[in-house]
C-alpha cells in the first residue's frame, strides 16, 4: 500500500493540479519527497505568504483552486495573511500544511502550531487529518468545498506521522462528495426571479453594480450579456474591474470612496439597482445614505449571509450570477425607454477629466502614465494592482480590454501584486501578466525576485517610488494635522541596483517625455522587467 | 430579545469551536449554549440563546449556515418554545433550615439530590424563569455553589428538526 503522502500527491493528481507553491520544513517532508516521484511542478517561494498569494493569482486566471503547501509552525503561521486574503475576496484556494506528529499534538512540541484554529476566521473549512485513510475523502471534499458555492480557501493541516503512515486499503479517489452540510444553491428562486424581472420591466434608470463574484464560473460574460441586451449601464466595485471592458460604452467606472464620481452619481440616481456578486463593502459606499430612499434594489450573490448585511435589500436572490442571469433572461425583462437615463450618464462621464497632464519636473504623473501603459497593453494583459495609492491609480486610470484586473480588494494586503501575478502567469503563459506596487509594498515582496528568476517567469513590474507610504502619508496629511511619522521610507535601496542583482532588466523613468519609450521598451522585453517610475511625494490618490 | 436557535451539527471534533468563534467573532452575545448527542449519534444538537435585534438573528442564521459541519439552523418562535434548563444548587442546610428548604423544594417540584450535616444540594429541571426564581427563594439559606446547564429546546408538537433521510 501507498503511505499517506504519496496519497497526498494522487489527490493532486485526480484534481487535475499541474501547478503548486510552496516551502518546505521537517513536518511536510515525507509529501515533498513522493511530490519529486510526480509531474506536478513544484514553485519554490521565497515566503509562504507569497506561496499563498501566487496560488491566489492562479486560481483567479485558471478558474480553479490554486495550492500552496507550507510546513508547520512558522510555515502555517506564514500563510495566514495569505488565506484571510483569498478568504475576503472569495478565492479558492487549497493550503496544505505539515503538522507535527498526532501523538506530540497538543504539548507545543517543536513547530507545533494549531493551524487550524489559528486560521479558522479565515478559511472556508479545514482539516486536521487523524486517520490516513481519510486523506483522499478529504481532499475530494477540500477541492469541492473551496471552489463551488461562495469559494474560499480550504486548510488541510497533515501531521508528519500520518504522511508516513500506509494506507490499509487500495487508493481510491472519490468521485462524488457527500456533505450533508454543504449544498450550495446555484439557481435562484422562480419568485424572486420573476420579482426581479418585474423590477427590470418597470425601471427607468437601472444600473448594473458588478462585483468579484461574477468572476467565479465566468458570470461576468453573462453580466456583460444582460447589460448589452437590455443597455443597462454598469459600474463595479474594485473587484469587478475588468468584468466590462474600461472603455466599453455602457461601463461607467469604479463606485466607492475611491471610486469616479459619475460611478457614485449613477448609484444615487438609479431608480433599479442590481448589485451582482459584490459585497458592496464598506469602502465601496462612499456615504451610507448614497442610495436613493426609493431606489429598488435587488442583491444577486450566492452567498446568503452577504445579502441584506452590509445594504438594505428590496429583493435578495441567491444563486450563481451566470445561471441567475440565464433564468432572469428568460423572462426577457426590457425595461422602458431608458435612452434619457444613458445620455444623461454619458454626460455625466464627459464631464469627469481625469488629471492626465503631463509632467517632466523630474516627477512622472500616475495617471497620465498609466493612460499612455493601457493604449499600448495587448488586449487580453492581466494587470495585477498592489496597495496604497498605486491601487487607486490602477483602479481608475489602467484599461482593461479582454483582461483582468487583479488586486487584494477586500483585505488590502501589501505585497500581493508580485506574487499573486507569478501565479497568474503560471495560470496564462500565453498572456501578458503585470504586477504594479508603491516601493512600501515592493519591499514587502522583493524577495520573491528569486523565485521570478528560479522559474523564469515572464512577469512585468511597475514600481511607483514615492518613497513613502504614499497612502498613509495622505491620511497624515488629510486627518492628522500633516503630522508625518512613520511613512518615509528614505532607507530604501537604490531598486535599480537591487533588480539587477537578480540579474532582471530594469529601467527608471522620472519624466514623461522618456515615457513612451520606456514603455516600449517595458512590454517588448522578452523576459521579466522592471520599470520604476518616479512619483511626486505629493501626488494624492485622487 | 431572546432568541433560540436549535442547530444541528455534525458530531465531529471541533465543532464547538467553530460555532463559539463565528460568534465572538461577530459580536453576537451567547447568552447559553448547550450541546449534546442526538437521536442518531452522528449528529449532535446545540440549544443556543442569543440577545439582539432582527437583523442579528438573520445574521446568526446565515453565518451559523455557512459552517460546513452545520447541517441545520432553526430559531424556534417562542410560542412554539418547549424549553428546560437543569440546575444543582448547594446551600447551606444545618438542621434549623432543612424543613424550610424541603418546603420550598415542594413548592417548585425540585429534587434533593445529596444532604449532608451541614449542606444540601437540589436539583430542578425548568424553564429558566423558574430557575432563577427557585435561585431566589434559595438565596436566604446562603447558596455555596449553582450549577447550570444551560437552555435545551425542542419545538412544540409533531414538527422535528432533524436530518431528512
Ligand atoms: C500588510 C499591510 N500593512 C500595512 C498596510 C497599511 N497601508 C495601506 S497603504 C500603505 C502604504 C503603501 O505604500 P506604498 O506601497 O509605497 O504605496 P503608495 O501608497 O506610496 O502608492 C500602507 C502602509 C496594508 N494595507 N497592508
Ligand atoms: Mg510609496
Amino acid at each position: 500500500m501507498i503511505n499517506g503522502a504519496q496519497a497526498m500527491v494522487k489527490c493532486l493528481e485526480s484534481e487535475g493540479v499541474s501547478v503548486v507553491f510552496g516551502y518546505p520544513g521537517a513536518t511536510i517532508c515525507p509529501f515533498y519527497d513522493s511530490l519529486s516521484a510526480s509531474s506536478i511542478h513544484h514553485v519554490l517561494v521565497r515566503q509562504e505568504q507569497n506561496g499563498g498569494h501566487s496560488a491566489n493569482g492562479y486560481a483567479r486566471i485558471a478558474g480553479k483552486p490554486g495550492v500552496c503547501i507550507a510546513t508547520s509552525g512558522p510555515g502555517a503561521t506564514n500563510l495566514i495573511t495569505a488565506l484571510a486574503t483569498a478568504y475576503m475576496d472569495s478565492i479558492p484556494l487549497i493550503a496544505i500544511t505539515g503538522q507535527v506528529a498526532t501523538d506530540m499534538l497538543g504539548r507545543d512540541v517543536f513547530q507545533e502550531a494549531d493551524i487550524t484554529g489559528a486560521a479558522e476566521p479565515f478559511t472556508k473549512h479545514s482539516y486536521l487529518v487523524k486517520d490516513v485513510d481519510q486523506l483522499p475523502r478529504i481532499f475530494k471534499e477540500a477541492f469541492y468545498i473551496a471552489a463551488t458555492g461562495r469559494p474560499g480557501p480550504v486548510l488541510i493541516d497533515v501531521p508528519v506521522d500520518i504522511q508516513k503512515k500506509e494506507l490499509s486499503q487500495p487508493f481510491s479517489y472519490p468521485k462524488q462528495v457527500n456533505i450533508i452540510g454543504y449544498k450550495p444553491s446555484i439557481k435562484g428562486h422562480g419568485l424572486q426571479i420573476k420579482k426581479v424581472a418585474e423590477a427590470m420591466k418597470a425601471a427607468q434608470r437601472p444600473l448594473i453594480c458588478v462585483g468579484g463574484g461574477a468572476f467565479a464560473a465566468d458570470g461576468y460574460k453573462a453580466v456583460r450579456t444582460l447589460a448589452e441586451t437590455y443597455q443597462i449601464p454598469v459600474i463595479s466595485t474594485m473587484m469587478g474591474i475588468g468584468a466590462l471592458p474600461s472603455e466599453h460604452p455602457l461601463y461607467f467606472g469604479m463606485l466607492g470612496t475611491h471610486g469616479v464620481p459619475h460611478a457614485n452619481q449613477a448609484v444615487h440616481d438609479a431608480d433599479l439597482l442590481l448589485i451582482i456578486g459584490a459585497r458592496v463593502g464598506d469602502r465601496a459606499v462612499s456615504s451610507p445614505n448614497i442610495f436613493s430612499k426609493d431606489s429598488t434594489i435587488v442583491h444577486i450573490d450566492i452567498d446568503p449571509a452577504e445579502i441584506g448585511k452590509n445594504v438594505g435589500t428590496s429583493i435578495p436572490l441567491v444563486g450563481d450570477a451566470k445561471t441567475v442571469i440565464s433564468q432572469l433572461m428568460e423572462f426577457d425583462p426590457h425595461p422602458g425607454d431608458i435612452s434619457p437615463w444613458l445620455r444623461r450618464l454619458r454626460e455625466l462621464r464627459d464631464r469627469y477629466h481625469p488629471d492626465y497632464t503631463a509632467r517632466s519636473d523630474g516627477f512622472i504623473n500616475p495617471k497620465d502614465f498609466l493612460h499612455r501603459l493601457s493604449q499600448r497593453l495587448p488586449e487580453d494583459a492581466i494587470y495585477v494592482a498592489d496597495v496604497g495609492q498605486n491601487q487607486i491609480w490602477s483602479a481608475n486610470h489602467i484599461a482593461i480590454q479582454k483582461g483582468r484586473f487583479l488586486t487584494s480588494g477586500g483585505m488590502g494586503t501589501m505585497g500581493y501584486s508580485i506574487p499573486a501575478a507569478i501565479g497568474a502567469k503560471l495560470a496564462a503563459p500565453e498572456q501578458m501578466v503585470i504586477a504594479a506596487c508603491g516601493d512600501g509594498s515592493f519591499q514587502m515582496q522583493m524577495m520573491e525576485l528569486a523565485t521570478i528568476c528560479q522559474d523564469q517567469v515572464n512577469v512585468k513590474m511597475i514600481l511607483f517610488r514615492n518613497n513613502k507610504l504614499g497612502m498613509v502619508k495622505e491620511i497624515q496629511k488629510n486627518a492628522y494635522g500633516e503630522r508625518y511619522i512613520a511613512t518615509n521610507l528614505d532607507g530604501s535601496p537604490d531598486f535599480l541596483t537591487l533588480v539587477s542583482a537578480y540579474g532582471i532588466p530594469c529601467r527608471r523613468v522620472s519624466d514623461i517625455a522618456q515615457a513612451e519609450e520606456a514603455i516600449e521598451a517595458f512590454l517588448s522585453a522578452q523576459g521579466p522587467y522592471l520599470l520604476e517610475c518616479i512619483v511626486d511625494p505629493e501626488e494624492s490618490s485622487k | 430579545m431572546k432568541h433560540t436557535f436549535s442547530v444541528l451539527v455534525e458530531n465531529r471534533a471541533g465543532v464547538l469551536s467553530r460555532i463559539s468563534g463565528l460568534f465572538a467573532r461577530r459580536a453576537f452575545n451567547i447568552e447559553s449554549l448547550a450541546v449534546g448527542i442526538t437521536e442518531d449519534p452522528n449528529f449532535s444538537r446545540v440549544t443556543i440563546v442569543v440577545e439582539g435585534t432582527d437583523y442579528t438573528v438573520e445574521q446568526v442564521e446565515k453565518q451559523l449556515n455557512k459552517l460546513i459541519d452545520v447541517i441545520k439552523v432553526r430559531t424556534i418562535h417562542p410560542e412554539e418554545l418547549i424549553s428546560r434548563e437543569l440546575v444543582l444548587i448547594k446551600v447551606n442546610a444545618g438542621q434549623n433550615e432543612r424543613g424550610d428548604i424541603m418546603n420550598i423544594a415542594e413548592i417548585m417540584s425540585a429534587k434533593i439530590v445529596d444532604i449532608s450535616r451541614t449542606t444540601m444540594t437540589l436539583e430542578l429541571a425548568d424553564t429558566s424563569e423558574r430557575v432563577d426564581l427557585f435561585t431566589e427563594l434559595l438565596r436566604p439559606f446562603a447558596i455555596r455553589e449553582i450549577a447550570r446547564t444551560g437552555i435545551v429546546a425542542l419545538q412544540k408538537g409533531t414538527d422535528t428538526i432533524s436530518v431528512k433521510k
